[in-house]
C-alpha cells in the first residue's frame, strides 16, 4: 500500500491515467484500462486548482450530471464552478457498467465510486496539507480550495497536487462529510444545463457533427420476424452518391445528406421474406399464458393451498398490463467514426463500456481500438433505440470507410424498440373474519425478448439480430425453491408480503401465507426496461388487488394497508401522503348517481425494487360516468429516498414521473396486426400533449436519519397507474384491471356493473 | 441543387441544396443550429418549431424552397446565455424542462401565442401547445414559466 509520502516523491504532469495493466472492471468481465480501485482514475487536481472528475454514470436528464459535480464540490469543500464532470467516456472514465435502474445514487453518493474517490482525496489533500503546514490534520479546515491551519496559514490545492497524480489507492475507510456540514450537496442547486437548454445552445448526440461526416438511414424489415430476399441496389442510382449496405437482413443507405438519405431508404426496391404471423392482439393475454414459460419463485411459504382451501371466501382478479414504448421525442441517433480499424462513436447510449464492446464484436475489431463516448440524447427513459442506432452507424461507418451520422425515422423507432414488456398477473387471496389478510398467492406472466446487450449480446436489440445474433434464450423450466435472501427487485412480491425464505423473513409486510410465481414468456416483440420496469406492471396488479381485499373488509385504504405492514420505511411514507392530502378516514364509497362527474380518492404504494427507495401517492380523480373519461385532479406524493443530493431534482423527477405514468395509465398502449407493430407514430401512440389539463402535485419529502441513498426517479411512476385506479373504483365502484383506462374500457366496465 | 438565400436569427445564409429540403436539415446541416430538432418528421411533436412571418411552423416539413425572403428564427435566435429571451429566462429559473429535447415547441409555441394575444388565457396558450409532445412530463414546470412570462414578469430581462 502506498503512503502518503510515497506520493509526495512522485510527480508528474500527466491527469489521466492509463495503466498498462488491464484491470477487471467491476460489473462484468472484460477488459477496462481505468482502475477504479486508483484515486486518479476518478480525480485530478489541476495546476489552476481546477477539478476534473471523471464518472461512468451519465445524464440523460434526470439531473444526476448536476447532483454528481454537487457531490464532487462538497466532498473537496470547492464552488461548484470549480468542477470539472466528464461522464462516460471509455477513454478516461472508469467502467461503471450501465446508468439505469435507480442505481446510480445507490453507487455515486454512499461510501463507494465517485464519493469515496473524492473522501479519499479530501482526506489526502488535508494530510498533504498537515505535512507542509506542520501540526496535525484535525487543525485544519478546507474551504474555496485552500486549506488553512488554526494559525492562518494557508496553502491551495494546486500548490499541493496541481498537475500530478495522487497515486492512491481509493480508501474505503475515508469519511464523508456529514449532513450537518453539507453546503452544497442536498441543496436545491439549479440544474447546470438550463442555460444552454433554454438558449439552444446543448449540445445533443443529435446535435454531433464531424468533418467529413456522410448520413445514414436504415431499411428496417416490414415485420417482425421478416428477411431480405433480395435487395435491389439500382433502384437509388438516380440519387447521386448513395451506398447500400447489407449486411444479412441488415439495410442501411449511405448519402451525403440527410435528404439524400431518407429519399433512398424509401426509394430502395428491397424484397422481404415474411416472418410468421404475431399472435392477435385481441387474444394476447390469454395467449401469453399458454406459451411454454421459465418459472421462478420469488417466495412460498408451502401452504396456499392449503390455507385457501380452508378460507371462508377467495377473492380472486386478474390484472392485465399492455405493452408500451419509451418513445422519446428525438429518434434515437449516433455518429460512428469508423477507419483504419479504429472507431469512435458518439452515443447517447446508458453502457458505454458493453456498447464499446458489442461494437468491437461487431466490426471484429480489438476491444482496445474501440472508443464510445456518451452525449446526452433525447429522455430515454430506459432502453430506447440509443444502443440499436450506435450500432448500426458503426456498421454503416465501416461499409463506407468514412463517418456516418444515423438517426432514425420515427418508424424505425417505434416499430423496432424494445418495449415495455406486457404481462398479466392473477391473484387469489382471503381476509379472515378479524379484517386482516390471511393468504394471498399470486402469479405472474411476463414477456420477454431480449434486453440491454450488455457486454456480449447484440441480438438483444433489433440491430444484432438483424446482423444475425440471437437474443438471450429463454429455457422454458420450472421454478426452484426459493433460497437466500429475498430477491423483489421487479417489485412482485407485495409490500404486505412477510417474504420469509428459510425462516428469514425479508418483506416489509405482515402475511405469511404467501406464493409469488413468475413465469417468463418468449415475447413477439423486444422488450427491454422501461422506466420502472416490471415494477410498474407488478404494482398495478399488487396494489389495486390490495384495494379490492381493503373493499371486501370494508376497510379504509390507508389503515387497512397500514395494518399489513411493519416497515417503517413504507409505513412512513403512506402516513406522510395520507397526512399531506388531508386523507379522511373511511371505506370506499362510490357514488350512487348513475350520471355526471364523479369524484373520488386512492392510495398505492411501493418499496421500490424492495428497498431501493419508498413512495406513497394519493391521487384524486373525477370520472364522467356517459363518456368515461378519467380526469386526475390532484396528485400527493411521498417519497424517502434517505439523503438528498438535490431537493429540486428530486421534485423535479417525482413531478415527471407521476405525470409519466398518468400517461401510461390514460393513454398509451401499443397496437399491432398480424405482420407488425401499428403504433408508429404520434398519431396511433397515444401520449398526453402539452395541451391536457394537469393535475396539482404536492410532493412530501421523507428523509429518515441514519439510511443510505437511495434511487428516487423511479418510485413515484410506480405507484401512479394503481393510485389512478383505486381512485377511480372509489368515484365509481369500478374495477379496472386492465390499462390503459382508456374511455371505452371505462363505459364498458361501468355498463357491466350496472348490469 | 441549387443556390437559396435565407434569413436565420438575424443573419443572411446562401446554401447550395436541393430546394426539396426540409428546413429542418437546412438549419441543422448547413447552418450548425441546435435549437431545432427532428423528432418526427411528421409535424406531430413539435420538437423542430421555429418562428417564422410570426407563426410557428414545423421545419421538418417546410421544403426550404418554400421559406422565401422572410426571416427565420429558432430557438437560439430569442437570446443568448449572458443575455436569455425574457421567456427563456422564466424557463431557466423555473428549471422547465429534463432532457429539454422539446424546448423549441415548447417556448416558440408559448412565445408566438403571447406575442400575438398577449394576455392569453392559460387555456388559450395551453391549447395552443396542442401539437407539442414532450415525453419528460415537464409540464407542470413548463406552464409554470410561461405563465410567469405571460405576467409581464420580464425584469430579469437584462440581467446587469
Ligand atoms: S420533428 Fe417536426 S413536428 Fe416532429
Ligand atoms: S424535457 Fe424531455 S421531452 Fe420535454
Amino acid at each position: 500500500m502506498q503512503t502518503r509520502r510515497d506520493f509526495l516523491r512522485s510527480g508528474g504532469a500527466l491527469i489521466v491515467s492509463f495503466s498498462a495493466a488491464s484491470a477487471q472492471g467491476p460489473f462484468d468481465t472484460h477488459d477496462s484500462h481505468i482502475d477504479p480501485k486508483k484515486l486518479d482514475s476518478w480525480l485530478a487536481v489541476g495546476a489552476d486548482g481546477t477539478i476534473t472528475a471523471h464518472t461512468g454514470k451519465c445524464d440523460f436528464g434526470q439531473g444526476i450530471f448536476t447532483a454528481q459535480t454537487q457531490l464532487v464540490a462538497e466532498e473537496l469543500c470547492v464552488p461548484l464552478s470549480r468542477v470539472k464532470l466528464i461522464q462516460c467516456d471509455t477513454a478516461v472514465t472508469p467502467d461503471q457498467g450501465t446508468t439505469s435502474g435507480s442505481q446510480s445514487t445507490p453507487a455515486n453518493f454512499n461510501s463507494q465510486g465517485l464519493a469515496l474517490a473524492a473522501a479519499t482525496a479530501r482526506e489526502a489533500l488535508l494530510g498533504l496539507a498537515a505535512q507542509k503546514l506542520g501540526g496535525s490534520v484535525d487543525q485544519l479546515t478546507a474551504a474555496d480550495g485552500v486549506i488553512a491551519d488554526a494559525a492562518g496559514r494557508r496553502v491551495t490545492y494546486a500548490e499541493l497536487v496541481g498537475g500530478r497524480h495522487f497515486n492512491l489507492p481509493l480508501d474505503a475507510s475515508a469519511k464523508r462529510r456529514s449532513r450537518e456540514q453539507w453546503t452544497v450537496l442536498g441543496k436545491p442547486v439549479p440544474s447546470l444545463d438550463r442555460v444552454a437548454l433554454m438558449t439552444g445552445r446543448f449540445e445533443f448526440v443529435q446535435s454531433v457533427r464531424v468533418p467529413r461526416m456522410l448520413h445514414g438511414r436504415v431499411v428496417r424489415p416490414p415485420g417482425m420476424g421478416a428477411t431480405v430476399a433480395s435487395v435491389d441496389k439500382g433502384s437509388v442510382r438516380d440519387i447521386p452518391g448513395v451506398r447500400v449496405v447489407v449486411r444479412k437482413d441488415f439495410v442501411g443507405v449511405v448519402a451525403e445528406t440527410q435528404y439524400q438519405a431518407g429519399l433512398a431508404a424509401r426509394q430502395l426496391a428491397v424484397r422481404w421474406s415474411p416472418g410468421p404471423e404475431l399472435p392477435a392482439q385481441r387474444s394476447f393475454f390469454e395467449h401469453l399464458q399458454r406459451q411454454p414459460s421459465r418459472d421462478t419463485l420469488s417466495v412460498d411459504s408451502g401452504d396456499v393451498e392449503r390455507a385457501l382451501g380452508a378460507a371462508a371466501g377467495v377473492l380472486r382478479a386478474q390484472y392485465r398490463y399492455p405493452y408500451q414504448m419509451h418513445g422519446s421525442v428525438g429518434t434515437s441517433c449516433a455518429v460512428a467514426d469508423v477507419r483504419a480499424g479504429r472507431a469512435t462513436v458518439w452515443s447517447a447510449t446508458q453502457s458505454v463500456y458493453p456498447t464499446r464492446s458489442i461494437v468491437a464484436k461487431l466490426l471484429g475489431l480489438p476491444l482496445q481500438n474501440v472508443r464510445v463516448i456518451y452525449v446526452r440524447g433525447s429522455g430515454c427513459y430506459g432502453l430506447n433505440g440509443a444502443d440499436a442506432v450506435s450500432f448500426d452507424a458503426a456498421v454503416l461507418s465501416q461499409a463506407v470507410g468514412r463517418p456516418v451520422r444515423l438517426q432514425f425515422s420515427r418508424q424505425d423507432e417505434m416499430m423496432w424498440e424494445n418495449l415495455g414488456a406486457a404481462c398479466v398477473v392473477e391473484h387469489r387471496a382471503a381476509v379472515g373474519a378479524d379484517g386482516q389478510i390471511t393468504v394471498w398467492d399470486r402469479a405472474d406472466w411476463v414477456a420477454s425478448l431480449g434486453n440491454r446487450p450488455g457486454y456480449d449480446r447484440p441480438g438483444n436489440v433489433i440491430s444484432g439480430m438483424l446482423a444475425g445474433y440471437e437474443p438471450e434464450p429463454l429455457k422454458p423450466g420450472p421454478a426452484k425453491a426459493p433460497a437466500g435472501k429475498l430477491q423483489n427487485q421487479s417489485n412482485a412480491v407485495p409490500c404486505y408480503f412477510a417474504g420469509c425464505i428459510d425462516g428469514n423473513c425479508g418483506g416489509g409486510g405482515m402475511i405469511r401465507s404467501e406464493r409469488v410465481l413468475t413465469h417468463t414468456v418468449r415475447s413477439p416483440f423486444f422488450t427491454g426496461p422501461l422506466r420502472s420496469p416490471l415494477r410498474i406492471q407488478n404494482a398495478f396488479a399488487n396494489e389495486c388487488f390490495m384495494d379490492e381485499l381493503c373493499a371486501q373488509a370494508k376497510a379504509d385504504p390507508v389503515a387497512f394497508r397500514l395494518q399489513h405492514l411493519h416497515d417503517p420505511r413504507i409505513i412512513g411514507v403512506v402516513q406522510a401522503a395520507a397526512k399531506a392530502a388531508a386523507w379522511e378516514t373511511r371505506a370506499a364509497a362510490p357514488a350512487v348517481r348513475k350520471t355526471g362527474v364523479v369524484r373520488g380518492r386512492g392510495i398505492a404504494c411501493v418499496d421500490y425494487e424492495g428497498g431501493n427507495g419508498y413512495a406513497a401517492l394519493v391521487a384524486e380523480v373525477t370520472v364522467n360516468l356517459e363518456t368515461g373519461v378519467v380526469r386526475p385532479v390532484r396528485f400527493v406524493a411521498a417519497v424517502d429516498c434517505g439523503p438528498i443530493s438535490n431537493p429540486d431534482g428530486l421534485r423535479n423527477q417525482t413531478e415527471g414521473g407521476i405525470l409519466q405514468g398518468m400517461s401510461r395509465a390514460l393513454v398509451e398502449e401499443v397496437t399491432w396486426d398480424n405482420r407488425r407493430i401499428t403504433s408508429a407514430d404520434w398519431e396511433t401512440y397515444n401520449s398526453l400533449h402539452l395541451d391536457y389539463e394537469m393535475p396539482t402535485i404536492e410532493t412530501v419529502l421523507v428523509t429518515p436519519e441514519g439510511v443510505p441513498a437511495n434511487g428516487a426517479g423511479e418510485t413515484a411512476i410506480t405507484v401512479t397507474p394503481a393510485a389512478i385506479g383505486n381512485a377511480i373504483f372509489d368515484a365509481t365502484g369500478v374495477r379496472l384491471r386492465e390499462l390503459p383506462f382508456t374511455p371505452e374500457r371505462v363505459m364498458a366496465a361501468i355498463r357491466e356493473n350496472r348490469a | 441543387m441549387q443556390q437559396i438565400t435565407l434569413r436565420v436569427n438575424g443573419r443572411q445564409h446562401a446554401v447550395k441544396v436541393d430546394p426539396e429540403t426540409p428546413l429542418l436539415f437546412v438549419l441543422n446541416d448547413d447552418l450548425g443550429l441546435r435549437g431545432p430538432r427532428f423528432g418526427c418528421g411528421m409535424a406531430q411533436c413539435g420538437a423542430c418549431t421555429v418562428i417564422l412571418r410570426g407563426q410557428v411552423v414545423r421545419s421538418c416539413v417546410m421544403p426550404v424552397r418554400a421559406v422565401g425572403d422572410d426571416e427565420v428564427t429558432t430557438l437560439e435566435g430569442l437570446g443568448t446565455p449572458e443575455k436569455p429571451h425574457p421567456i427563456q429566462q422564466a424557463f431557466i429559473e423555473e428549471g422547465a424542462a429534463q432532457c429539454g429535447y422539446c424546448l423549441s415547441g415548447v417556448i416558440l409555441t408559448a412565445k408566438a401565442v403571447l406575442d400575438g394575444k398577449p394576455d392569453a388565457s392559460d387555456e388559450e396558450i395551453r391549447i395552443a401547445l396542442g401539437g407539442v409532445l414532450c415525453r419528460c412530463f415537464a409540464h407542470t414546470r413548463m406552464l409554470r414559466a410561461i405563465r410567469k412570462y405571460a405576467s409581464g414578469n420580464r425584469q430579469h430581462a437584462n440581467p446587469a
